[in-house]
């Protein structure tokens, strides 16, 4: 028997016998599982983000098929949305309650037009290890190191790095909101906020907690904690010469005041009609 | 007599040490002095100090905050004229005292006379509070609050004092002249610890590329009992602790121990010189010795003794006439030293050098793909896998880099050193480190 021959009949028989084998143990050690399960796991994403706080969409799915109605409520994927969780719903026979969209937003606008660099950084791209061994990319210690961690964990490809502005930009249609960025962001500059109807959120895009003034020199678009935006709404705080923005004001009836009234910019308003600022 | 060394790893560097026979220069007083309040690992001191005050050299400015905290004091005198967030070497905001400085006072209780002091007169709790005082750390970079290396805790017993005079790091040459010049008080200075640790005998460790001080020290050893004269051959990263123990001693610092757990203390020889001018001279920590150099970038390198607080610019400008030339400056040396953001940045306990590179060396060839050559993991001292650790961070995985042991990682650089495809991989340790105290919080 030539080399060729002897070799397919070897491999061959050991594969058959194997086979044989594997079948029988497969029978034997059959683990059942509850057909529930399955089912709702083929409704879900299957990207296994974790967003929802489980392991996985195998975890996340056995948890729904355990829960009672009560203690369904509290579990929801963001990364399917409504439109997913109402059909798992249906699916266990629950009822499933809207909840309102939520996306990322960035709260820094330490763009490199904004904020210029000061220094050439050839080392590791990586956010997290600048942050860790120096301040940040501009002079501006709480604003976007600029390259980039927060689009290498984005399963979604929802964030990308602007080339001409330098910072991460959140695509609003394919942003599930799983919370990864906000998480590896090392300065914690993700926020996880409602959508806003027709997409209109207002927020402060800064986390600056300098003094005005020197807030104002790292960086154009600094809050520098002038408190104008308190006296349009009262909600609004100013902690530590920066503002925040609660998401219970209404985006609609102040977003395009506070935008208009803030001077430097700081609080973004995302159905902002144009009005050239001088900032 | 042969050479000791550590077995696993390690390299031949070339190590530019064009320093090595200028002989140490006074760098003078600058017009102003920033002293962070912080130089050390461990917790930031309290400041005593408040604007407008008058200090002179060795007054206290800030106070140790805890047992792993060092005091710090002044190293002019003056006025202080700000106290406040100033940008450090690293663009990190750390508190300053700033002081401007008005003629060059000491405080009366230092001695300033050159006379070598050689009868140990303190007690072995005396000595430990005169290190405290004087607040030294850890002068070959770690920044360790030295009074606690120098007291025994219970239960464990030290039998080996190991001085480090290795200085594996490419380009600096600060220890190197600090044996030639000043063996004697680094001799005292090992056997006023032996006698804080209650032990008699104290090891210098010597690279075999400092011919001089290994002859100086020689000589000077003959006439003190105990102390012993080891050269080791000069590879990097040997001065590092865990393998210059290894070298001397033969015992193996388990993974996630100290080397007290094998008996051992390891000091710095600038420490060692800093103790013996504390408890001899009443001398605090107020200068160090810092090698400034660079190949092509500095016309003039030299080793200066230089008053901490003293901004990098005033020494670069003494060594270095075409600031054009210069593309970048890093603090520290070739190998572990980081690059500086702010010219300004104060020299502190733990700066023994300032290197200087021009545009053309500080330019870093482009990464290419790793071509799984396995020299990072050939190279490396402490025996990890660079390119897997790399990997695992890449896939954010870290239950795969606790198994590679990552936290025994001393960031030597070799492996980034090593690399031809130029990729950071001591970048990836770094981050990789980093991911994992994370997590432990």
């Amino acid at each position: 028997m030539d080399i060729i021959t002897s070799s397919i009949v070897m491999l061959g028989s050991i594969a058959l016998a194997s086979g044989v084998v594997l079948y029988f143990v497969s029978k034997k050690f059959y683990v059942k599982e509850d057909a529930k399960i399955s089912e709702v796991e083929k409704l879900l994403p299957g990207v296994n983000c974790g967003a929802c706080g489980k392991a996985g969409c195998h975890d996340f799915a056995k948890a729904c098929s355990k829960t009672d109605a009560e203690g369904f409520k509290q579990l929801y994927c963001t990364v399917g949305g409504n439109k997913v969780m109402q059909k798992v719903a249906e699916a266990l026979g629950y009822r499933q309650e809207e909840k309102e969209e939520t996306v990322a937003v960035l709260r820094c606008q330490g763009t490199c037009q904004n904020a210029p660099s000061k220094f050439e950084y050839t080392g590791l791209k990586s956010c997290r290890l600048v942050a860790q061994i120096s301040t940040s990319q501009s002079e501006c210690p709480y604003g976007c190191v600029r390259l980039g961690d927060c689009v290498s964990v984005c399963k979604f490809g929802a964030l990308k790095i602007d080339k001409e502005l330098g910072i991460p930009v959140v695509d609003e249609n394919k942003c599930v909101s799983c919370g990864a960025c906000v998480e590896i962001c090392p300065k914690k500059l993700f926020e996880i906020r409602p959508k806003g109807k027709d997409g209109k959120r207002v927020y402060v895009a800064c986390r600056n907690q300098q003094k005005g003034a020197i807030a104002r020199k790292n960086c154009s678009a600094a809050c520098i904690g002038c408190m104008k935006c308190t006296k349009i709404n009262p909600e609004i705080k100013v902690e530590n010469n920066l503002s925040y923005i609660p998401t219970s004001v209404d985006a609609e009836t102040y977003g395009q005041e506070l935008a208009d009234n803030c001077p430097t910019g700081a609080i973004v308003y995302t159905g902002r009609k144009e009005k050239k600022h001088g900032a | 007599m042969e050479l000791k060394t550590f077995p696993m790893g390690g390299i031949h560097l070339d190590k530019h040490k064009i320093t090595s026979d200028k002989p140490i220069k006074e760098a003078g007083l600058p017009e102003i002095v920033y002293i962070p309040i912080k130089q050390h690992i461990g917790a930031p001191s309290k400041i005593k100090v408040q604007k407008g005050d008058k200090v002179k050299v060795g007054t206290l400015l800030a106070d140790a905050d805890g047992i792993v905290s060092a005091d710090v004091h002044s190293s002019v005198s003056g006025e202080v004229i700000k106290i406040d967030d100033i940008v450090d070497a690293d663009a990190y905001l750390s508190t300053m005292v700033v002081i401007k400085v008005e003629g060059d006072e000491f405080e009366p209780t230092i001695d300033q006379s050159h006379e070598i002091k050689k009868e140990i007169t303190l007690s072995a709790e005396e000595i430990v509070k005169k290190i405290r005082e004087s607040g030294i750390v850890g002068m070959g970079g770690a920044g360790y609050p030295t009074p606690i290396k120098a007291t025994i805790p219970e239960g464990k017993r030290v039998n080996t004092l190991i001085v480090n005079g290795i200085e594996c790091e490419a380009f600096l040459t600060a220890d190197d002249r600090l044996m030639v010049e000043r063996a004697e008080e680094i001799v005292i200075g090992a056997k006023i610890l032996n006698k804080a640790l209650g032990i008699q005998n104290a090891i210098i460790a010597i690279d075999e590329n400092k011919p001089r001080a290994i002859e100086i020290m020689k000589k000077i050893t003959r006439k003190y009992v105990g102390v012993n004269v080891r050269v080791c051959e000069s590879k990097y990263p040997q001065g590092a602790e865990k393998q210059l123990i290894k070298a001397i001693t033969g015992r193996e610092v388990p993974s996630g121990k100290l080397p007290i757990d094998v008996h051992c203390i390891v000091q710095n020889v600038g420490t060692v010189h800093a103790i013996y001018e504390a408890v001899q001279k009443n001398k605090p920590l107020f200068e160090r010795i810092i090698t400034v150099t660079g190949d092509n970038a500095a016309e003039n390198p030299q080793n200066f003794r230089a008053r901490i607080g003293t901004p990098a610019s005033f020494l670069i400008k003494q060594v270095n006439t075409h600031p054009e030339n210069i593309g970048k400056v890093i603090f520290g040396g070739g190998m572990m030293g980081v690059s500086a953001v702010n010219m300004d940045a104060p020299v502190t306990k733990l700066t023994s050098g300032i290197l200087l590179l021009n545009d053309e060396d500080a330019t870093k060839p482009p990464e290419t793909a790793c071509i799984r050559c396995a020299r990072c993991a050939d190279s490396c001292p402490m025996g990890l896998r660079p390119f897997a650790i790399a990997t695992a961070i890449r896939n954010h995985d870290n239950k795969e880099l606790k198994q590679l042991h990552i936290m025994d990682c001393i960031e030597c650089g070799t492996c980034s050193f090593i690399c031809p495809a130029r990729i950071p991989l001591l970048d990836y340790c770094k981050l990789g480190k980093m991911e994992i105290r994370k997590q432990k919080k």
